[in-house]
């Protein structure tokens, strides 16, 4: 099959989860208490909000992997082709992938890599 | 020598032809969708229901006791029983939590993989979807799974699970890096993004046989991405229980809980799949230089059962390493991450091209 097979595996894969929610709810008891509403957290009573500060470290990876991201993307057309550009094509990526790495080097020496 | 009657595509060919000589081109059409996605999903629930079967004998087997042994033969129907249990548990939502979100979480979750299955290699002929762009398509569509994690945790309005998400989703964006790296080296090889054309580029030989220096790295690499992609053995610290319950699934329950369940251990099929196809040959079986006998005798065996040979293997391997490492911290999760996988594949890239360049590779 060509690519309607993705549309077909989409409907197949809600059909899955919704079905066996769907069946679920057909057979499983339904009892709403005020404790069951409760979110469980870990155990004991929750207290204060739950939308806890987090640190920035996670939105510095964020960015990174951003860019390392977009990186991969281009290099993907780059792979494919590679074998018949030869030199033309390894000089470039390299260049690329040097720029990158000096990127990366900033970054490291910039503490952005740090977690503590 | 290469025998043809293990070709599936002939046989899907004739039960196609069949379908439309009987029935009119729209009706025809309809089944053959039917059957695909009832058998998919019949798959998925297969796979599920026998991996964790698998890692509940693995783990037993390492703590040297004897595991599930009580429902059916050695157990084999305990997981049977265990998703039966929870479709008949009454599903809680939490009353604070984003009703909308929270509902929407395990259908994320549980998409991106069931997608991907499609689009996977099992034997000559038996694969939904051949796309020329299949690669790519697989790294693309599994990164979605990661929203469905981000979600579950932000929804349930629980700490504990907040920060289990956070956790979970820089740890999965980080390794997908490493881990598309690793799958690019391959490609260079190859030429191809194509699943039939990489593994009909291993018909004289796997890539991490004649891959030279960096095919060695980028499996050793992706085995490591790949395990820390499936929050799973060392890597698991999203749902490290002494500090955060159970991560960013802490409040599903019922079959909501089990799509959780069954989405990871989907997940670790598709990387084990993807290590299969890459660097060890697919389906393909394993041929040594001229000899004929043991050449001969490995045709013999039907490509299906190498694949499932291969990709049960490399399971156990990644099962192995649950039982066997401590759990890493999150400082050191990203250390060997961006300061030691990262550039590591950087420049395995650039080798594996100087190799091609060269002509290096046989």
């Amino acid at each position: 099959m060509g690519i309607e097979a993705i549309l077909l595996f989409l409907i197949a894969g809600l059909a899955l989860v919704g079905g066996g929610i769907l069946m679920s709810m057909a057979v499983a008891p339904k009892l709403k208490t005020k404790v069951k509403a409760e979110p469980f957290e870990c155990g004991i009573e929750t207290f204060g909000s739950s939308f806890l500060q987090f640190r920035v470290g996670y939105y510095l990876f964020a960015i990174i992997f951003l860019i390392f991201d977009v990186e991969t993307v281009f290099l993907f057309p780059w792979a494919v082709v590679m074998k018949d550009l030869g030199m033309v094509a390894f000089v470039e990526v390299l260049i690329f992938l040097i720029i990158l790495g000096l990127g990366l080097l900033y970054a490291w020496k910039k503490d952005a890599l740090k977690w503590e | 020598m290469y025998l043809s009657i293990y070709d599936f595509s002939s046989f899907f060919q004739s039960i196609d032809n069949w379908l439309t000589s009987t029935f009119p081109e729209p009706i025809a059409t309809i089944i053959v969708w039917i059957l695909i996605g009832v058998s998919a999903i019949a798959f998925t629930a297969l796979l599920g229901l026998s991996l964790v079967y698998a890692e509940r004998k693995v783990a037993a087997w390492f703590q040297l006791r004897i595991g599930p042994n009580r429902v059916g033969f050695q157990g084999v129907l305990q997981t049977v029983a265990d998703i039966t249990k929870l479709i008949m548990k009454e599903p809680l939502t939490p009353g604070t939590s984003d009703k909308f979100l929270y509902n929407l979480a395990p259908f994320l979750m549980m998409l991106a993989p069931f997608i991907v299955i499609g689009a996977l290699p099992y034997a000559e002929g038996l694969q939904v979807m051949d796309l020329n762009v299949g690669v790519f398509f697989v790294t693309a569509v599994s990164s979605i799974g990661v929203l469905g994690i981000l979600i579950s945790g932000y929804s349930s309005n629980n700490k504990y699970s907040l920060i289990g998400s956070m956790r979970s989703g820089a740890q999965v964006v980080s390794y997908e890096l490493s881990a598309g790296l690793a799958i690019m080296v391959i490609v260079v090889m190859s030429g191809s993004l194509q699943f039939s054309e990489i593994i009909e580029a291993q018909r004289d030989g796997w890539w991490i046989f004649k891959g030279h220096l960096p095919v060695w790295i980028a499996f050793v690499v992706f085995i490591i991405a790949g395990t820390a992609e499936t929050n799973r053995g060392p890597f698991d610290l999203a749902e490290a229980e002494s500090e955060l319950t159970a991560g960013f699934h802490t409040e599903y329950s019922g079959i909501k809980f089990a799509f959780f369940f069954l989405a990871e251990y989907v997940n670790l099929f598709i990387i084990v799949v993807l290590a299969t196809t890459l660097f060890l040959g697919g389906w393909m079986p394993l041929h040594i230089g001229d000899w004929e006998a043991f050449n001969n005798i490995a045709d013999i065996i039907p490509p299906i059962f190498w694949f499932l040979g291969k990709v049960s293997a490399l399971i156990i391997l990644i099962m192995w390493f649950k039982w066997t490492f401590p759990r890493l911290r999150i400082d050191q999760l990203l250390t060997l991450e961006w300061k030691y996988l990262l550039p590591i594949s950087l420049v395995n890239i650039v080798l594996a091209a100087f190799i091609i360049l060269m002509g290096w590779h046989f």
